[in-house]
C-alpha cells in the first residue's frame, strides 16, 4: 500500500491517488475514522505552514530575488570555477535553510545551471551540489524540509532550539559535501578564460523590500515560537505582505497565488499520513519497534539515523518520516533530530531520493537514454555515509552541551 | 575534428589554426550530456507529490542556447570554413563515435593538472584517448608545463654497482 502510493504515475497530483487511497482504508476499518480525523488535524497546521513557505519562495522568485543571485554568482565567480562552486555551497545551502528544498531544486537549480552555462563552464559539479545540498542542507530549520515540519510539530521543541541543535550537524554536513566535491569534480573545476561578460543578465538588481521581509518572517519564526505561538504564522504573514505587494503591482494574480500554493500536495500529504497511520497500526509499527533503539546514547543515535537513512531510500523520506516519528518521539527530541538526519541526508545515496522513485524513473525514460546512475551514486556513497556519521557525532555534542 | 569543451576550447581551436594545413577541412565537435538535466530532475522526482514545474524543463533549451554560443565562438576564433557538429550523448563515448573518419582529433586535456601523473588525465579525456579510432592530438589548454615538472627517476634500491 505505501509503495503503491509511493509509484503513482506522474503528471498526475499524487492526491488522485492518496486521499481515495486514505478514504477506502477508512472505509474498511484499517484505521478508525476518529485516528484518521485525529491525523489530519495534526498534519493540517504543518502542510499549511509548508504551504506558506512555497508561496513565500514563489514571490520571492517573481521579485527576482533568484535572478539577482545568478547575477551575483556570476559576478563574484571571477571566471574560477572552484569560487563559483564555494559560492553555489553557500547560496544552496542557505536558500534550503531559509525556504525549504522545493525552492532550491525548483527555483535555485536552473539559476545556477545558467549562470554556469553563461560562464562557460561546465555545470555538472555546480548542479549536483544543488541537488546535494537540497538534501543535506535541510537540517538546520524547521521550514528546511517538509520532514522537518512534521517531526518539529511532534518534537515539541521551540524553532531557536531545533536550530541551534541542527547548526552543527548542519555546517558538518555542509563541510563533508564542500570536500568531496572539490575533490570528485577535480577534472571539471580547472580555471576557464573569462567569458564574454552580459552586461544585461548581471545588472539583476536585489530585491531589497523581498530580502528585508524574508529576514523578518524567519525573526518571526523565532519570536512566534519562544512566545508560544506557532512559527506558521510569521510564515502567513511574510506571504501574507509579499503576496499584497504583489497584487498590488498586478505581478501576481490571486489564480498564480493559488497555483503556487500547490493545494493538492497538502491533500497528497494528508492522504499519506492517513495511508501510512493505517500501515503502522496494522504490523509495520510493530515490525518496526525492535528495530528502534530506545535512548540517546550515541550508538542509538547512530542507529536510529542509519534506520532512517535506509527507509527512506527504499520508499522516500515522506512516508519514512511518518512511519518513524511515533516510534523515535518516544525517547525524546535527541532521537527525532537523529532520525531526520538519517531521512534528511540518506536520499542522496538515489538520486531520486529513494529506490521507488528511481526505478519508476528507469521505466519512464524521459530524457530518452539510460541516466548515468554510477556518477551520481558514487557521489552519494562519498558524501552519504560519512555526511551521515559526522552529523550525528555533531547532534550528540550538540546534545551533551546544550542538554536533551 | 576539433572537440570543444566549456573552459578548455581555445586552446584546441588555436592547435587546429597552428598545425592543421591550409586546405583542411575542419568539423568543430560539442557534446551535451544529460547528466545535470537528469540530477535536477531525478531531485525534483525526490519531492514526493509536490505537483509545480519540473526544473529540468529548462535545462534542455538553456544547454542548446549555450552549446551553440560555444560552437559559434570557436568557429569565430578559427576564422575558417568549418563544419559545426552537436551531439546530446554520454560525451566520451559520442566524441570516439563522432570522430571515426577523421584524419585528426583534436583533445584539451582536463583533469586535475597541478598533480602531473597517470592520474591527472580526466576521465572523459582517458577515455577518448583508450578509444579513438583516429590519431589524437592532445594539447595544453594552457602553456604546457617545463621540462622540470617531471618527477625525478624512480630510485633504484640496488644499483648496478658500476
Amino acid at each position: 500500500m505505501l509503495a503503491w502510493a509511493v509509484i503513482r504515475p506522474r503528471g498526475w497530483p499524487e492526491a488522485v491517488a492518496a486521499v481515495p487511497a486514505a478514504v477506502i482504508l477508512i472505509a474498511a476499518g484499517a484505521i478508525p475514522a476518529g485516528a484518521a480525523g485525529a491525523e489530519a488535524r495534526r498534519l493540517g497546521p504543518v502542510v499549511g505552514f509548508l504551504i506558506a513557505i512555497l508561496v513565500l519562495a514563489h514571490l520571492c522568485d517573481d521579485d527576482g530575488l533568484f535572478r539577482a543571485c545568478g547575477a551575483w554568482l556570476a559576478r563574484s565567480a571571477d571566471g574560477r570555477p572552484r569560487r563559483l562552486l564555494a559560492l553555489v555551497f553557500v547560496t544552496a545551502a542557505v536558500t534550503t535553510a531559509v525556504l525549504s528544498l522545493d525552492t532550491t531544486v525548483v527555483l535555485l537549480t536552473p539559476v545556477v545551471f545558467a549562470t554556469a552555462a553563461r560562464l562557460q563552464m561546465r555545470s555538472r559539479p555546480h548542479v549536483y551540489a544543488c541537488t546535494h545540498l537540497a538534501n543535506s542542507a535541510s537540517l538546520l530549520l524547521p521550514v528546511s524540509n517538509l520532514t522537518n515540519l512534521l517531526a518539529f510539530a511532534a518534537s515539541g521543541l521551540a524553532f531557536g532550539r531545533f536550530a541551534a541543535l541542527m547548526a552543527l550537524p548542519w555546517l558538518a554536513v555542509i563541510g563533508i559535501e564542500y570536500a568531496v566535491f572539490g575533490r570528485f569534480f577535480a577534472s571539471d573545476l580547472g580555471p576557464v578564460p573569462p567569458a564574454p561578460r552580459d552586461s544585461r543578465a548581471e545588472q539583476a538588481a536585489l530585491p531589497v523590500f523581498t530580502v528585508v521581509v524574508v529576514a523578518l518572517t524567519l525573526a518571526g519564526f523565532v519570536i512566534a515560537s519562544a512566545a508560544g505561538v506557532s512559527p506558521a504564522w510569521a510564515a502567513l504573514a511574510g506571504a501574507t505582505v509579499l503576496a499584497a505587494r504583489a497584487l498590488a503591482r498586478r505581478r501576481a494574480t490571486p489564480l498564480s497565488l493559488l497555483r503556487a500554493a500547490d493545494l493538492p500536495f497538502g491533500l497528497f500529504v494528508l492522504g499519506l499520513g492517513i495511508v501510512v497511520q493505517a500501515v503502522v497500526g496494522n504490523g509495520l509499527g510493530r515490525a518496526l519497534m525492535p528495530l528502534v533503539p530506545a535512548g540517546t546514547s550515541l550508538p542509538a543515535l547512530l542507529a536510529i539515523a542509519a534506520l532512517a537513512a535506509a527507509l527512506a531510500n527504499v520508499c522516500n523520506n515522506l512516508p519514512a518520516v511518518l512511519v518513524l516519528l511515533p516510534l523515535t518521539a518516544a525517547s525524546g527530541a535527541g532521537a527525532v533530530l537523529a532520525m531526520l538526519l538519517g531521512v534528511n541526508i540518506g536520499p542522496n545515496l538515489t538520486y531520486t531520493g529513494s529506490l521507488a522513485t528511481l526505478l519508476w524513473r528507469r521505466t519512464l525514460r524521459s530524457h530518452g537514454e539510460a541516466p548515468d546512475l554510477g556518477e551520481f551514486t558514487r557521489l552519494g556513497l562519498l558524501t552519504g555515509p560519512a555526511g551521515l556519521v559526522i552529523a550525528v557525532l555533531a547532534l550528540w555534542a550538540g546534545l551533551r552541551v546544550l542538554g536533551g | 575534428m576539433i572537440w570543444v569543451r566549456e573552459g578548455t576550447w581555445r586552446a584546441t581551436v588555436d592547435a587546429a589554426l597552428s598545425l592543421g594545413p591550409a586546405q583542411a577541412r575542419f568539423t568543430v565537435l560539442h557534446v551535451t550530456s544529460a547528466a545535470a538535466a537528469d540530477a535536477a530532475q531525478g531531485a525534483y522526482l525526490g519531492l514526493l507529490g509536490r505537483g509545480g514545474r519540473d526544473p529540468s524543463a529548462r535545462f534542455d533549451e538553456l544547454a542548446a542556447a549555450a552549446a551553440a554560443d560555444l560552437l559559434a565562438a570557436a568557429a569565430r576564433r578559427l576564422g575558417r570554413p568549418c563544419e559545426r557538429l552537436e551531439i546530446q550523448d554520454h560525451s566520451e563515448r559520442a566524441v570516439v563515435a563522432a570522430s571515426a573518419r577523421a584524419d585528426l582529433l583534436i583533445v584539451a586535456r582536463d583533469g586535475d593538472r597541478s598533480r602531473l601523473g597517470p592520474k591527472s588525465l580526466g576521465r572523459a579525456t582517458r577515455f577518448v584517448v583508450d578509444h579513438a579510432a583516429c590519431p589524437v592530438l592532445l594539447v595544453w589548454p594552457e602553456a604546457a608545463p617545463d621540462v622540470g615538472t617531471m618527477p625525478p627517476p624512480p630510485h633504484h634500491p640496488h644499483p648496478s654497482g658500476r
